[in-house]
């Protein structure tokens, strides 16, 4: 595998592995059920911390990841019956103030490591190759899983509750059950994608967990095109490589992201995928004389 | 003792809290956004004021150019930003908020630099005691400001033709049109006025810390949007007393929570506490 591609290539790829996992798991909660949340860092910061204390105590990478999804699973499901309380703006600010509260805990935890975090993370021990192709694969895998809950009734369901929540209950969907499938879900593959990023850089520390992270991975989502499986991971594939492409912009890399989420929004709130549907659109109709 | 000057120290803060989430709350009231991006009006008014103040040496007229400078900003970006997308799910102007808050900050960052501006003579460093609490001029100057602005603000809104054609756009905007109501106009004098304490209270806050940073904004941005909540999105007396009862928890809770939550998410766990109890905020009208 080395001969193929560098060492350089393969950070790169493991990482972009990574964020789209992460980007698809709040893909499923806001773009696919329409539930908006300001702090889905919160999630992949549970699977960060849970994944490492297990290996760090001795427990197989394997477990540990399994342990990942269901911590932050587990704490997406207390999210999620909050959803089922308070709605759109409502809902923005309670998540919002998740994320904060999960930093402003994590922090004053001796047990956690407090504001240092948690160092020397032990190597998985499948090789800088195999963690690629693992991290690649759990990327693909999400993608599919999202392309076909998209195509199932759950996916039905769910986009019913993302366009009209009292239409849905008044159809006889069971709305609250779907939300919070759709919370332990997102959630749980969040805590994976954590659990793999805290493997991949050895050393984790609750800063990095914070609300910019959250924002970051919601300018995913958006910029992608809100439930758009390809817009999605075509987004997050891009804005991970974006600031490695072009090592100047780094210290602009904020500043480019706020303003393209700023200007996806304000010129095309559809995303990529809204912009891409709607060019398709305009060629069919320049083609087919009225 | 400590328990007063606690709560002396929470009326300080909450004060500031109040000038922020004021203006915040008067955009919701109106418009149905999360306007996070008021927090980069906050910070614009910061530095306005070192900048003005540092050039004149005039503290007042920092705070009066500060005041007019971010309300104008404020307007402008109702007209570009939000104003063409109001038709639009209300994600997509708080996440367009967003996303113009991180922009406003890099660009204070690469402008003036990651460690801000300083006072060159900060005013109203004097202290001064009254009733055994000992603050400094710029604190109790906060306070008064406070209740000033805020007082006026009440007059204005129930004494005044454009108070009352404001207050007839929020609660019915299409009866209010059919009565001849300019709507737009009331939308561009509740933004000069909102974004405008949110100025002062940048202004206030830099004169507090002595210095202003571009990251000045985070934390009050996203506590103003908790306190917003709290009081019940758009109600100006809720937001108010929240704003007030926010800082004075905060100022206990330093003491006595300390060791497991951090200051700033104290806001958040109360936040969440009191939504799930009332899932509209706590002062909200009753079936709002």
């Amino acid at each position: 595998m080395t001969g193929i591609i560098g060492n350089y290539e393969m950070s790169l790829l493991t990482m972009v592995g990574i964020t789209v996992t992460f980007a698809l798991s709040l893909n499923l909660i806001t773009g696919l059920c329409g539930q908006i949340s300001l702090g889905h860092a919160a999630f992949y910061g549970a699977g960060a911390y849970a994944a490492a204390m297990l290996t760090k105590a001795g427990v197989p990478f394997a477990l540990a990841l399994l342990a990942a999804a269901a911590v932050a699973a587990a704490i997406g499901l207390v999210v999620g019956l909050a959803s089922l309380r308070v709605r759109h703006d409502f809902l923005a600010i309670t998540t919002m103030g998740v994320g904060f509260l999960f930093i402003g805990i994590v922090r004053q935890q001796d047990a956690l490591g407090g504001t240092m975090g948690i160092s020397s993370i032990p190597d998985p021990g499948l090789g800088k190759a195999g963690f690629m192709a693992l991290c690649l694969a759990s990327a693909g895998v999400v993608a599919l899983f999202s392309l076909y809950v998209k195509r199932s009734w759950m996916g039905y369901a769910f986009d019913s509750i993302a366009d009209d929540e009292d239409t849905a209950r008044i159809v006889g969907i069971n709305v609250p059950a779907y939300k919070l499938a759709a919370f332990a879900i997102g959630t749980g593959i969040a805590g994976v994608a954590g659990g793999l990023y805290a493997h991949n850089v050895g050393i984790i520390d609750p800063d990095s967990f914070g609300f910019i992270e959250s924002i970051t991975v919601l300018a995913m989502v958006v910029i992608g095109g809100n439930g758009s499986v390809w817009g999605v991971t075509v987004a997050a594939v891009m804005l991970s490589m974006l600031p490695h492409w072009f090592q100047f912009i780094d210290n602009y890399k904020l500043l480019v992201y706020g303003g393209l989420v700023f200007a996806v929004m304000r010129f095309s709130p559809g995303g990529l995928a809204g912009l891409f549907a709607g060019g398709l659109e305009r060629l069919r109709r320049a083609r087919m004389p009225s | 003792m400590l328990a007063f000057e606690l709560f002396v120290q929470g009326l300080v803060q909450g004060s500031i809290y109040a000038l922020i989430a004021v203006g915040l709350t008067l955009v919701y009231g109106l418009l149905r956004i999360l306007h996070v991006a008021h927090a980069g009006l906050f910070t614009l008014g910061g530095y306005c004021g070192v900048l003005v103040a540092n050039a004149t040496g005039s503290f007042l007229l920092a705070l009066l150019v500060a005041m007019v400078v971010v309300g104008l900003a404020g307007m402008a970006m109702y007209r570009l930003c939000y104003q063409p997308i109001l038709d639009k799910p209300p994600y997509v102007a708080l996440i367009l908020s967003i996303g113009l808050f991180i922009a406003m900050e890099e660009l204070f960052r690469l402008i003036f630099g990651p460690y801000g501006l300083t006072f060159d003579a900060p005013a109203l460093q004097g202290r001064l005691e009254i009733l055994g609490i000992n603050l400094k001029h710029a604190e109790w100057a906060t306070m008064a400001g406070a209740v000033i602005v805020l007082g006026v603000l009440a007059l204005l809104a129930s004494r005044t033709r454009l108070g009352i054609a404001w207050r007839a756009t929020v609660t019915v905007p299409q009866m209010a049109e059919s009565f001849g109501i300019n709507i737009i106009q009331v939308r561009y004098v509740n933004f000069f006025i909102g974004s405008a304490l949110a100025g002062a209270a940048g202004v206030m806050v830099a004169l507090a810390n002595l210095q202003v940073e571009p990251t000045m904004g985070s934390v009050p941005s996203y506590k103003a949007l908790a306190i917003i909540v709290l009081g019940g999105l758009g109600n100006v007396r809720g937001t108010l007393i929240a704003a007030l009862a926010l800082g004075v928890i905060e100022s206990y809770g330093t003491i006595y929570l300390g060791k497991i939550l951090e200051r700033d998410a104290i806001a958040f766990a109360f936040l969440i506490v009191v939504l799930m109890v009332r899932p509209h905020g706590l002062f909200a009208k009753a079936g709002g």
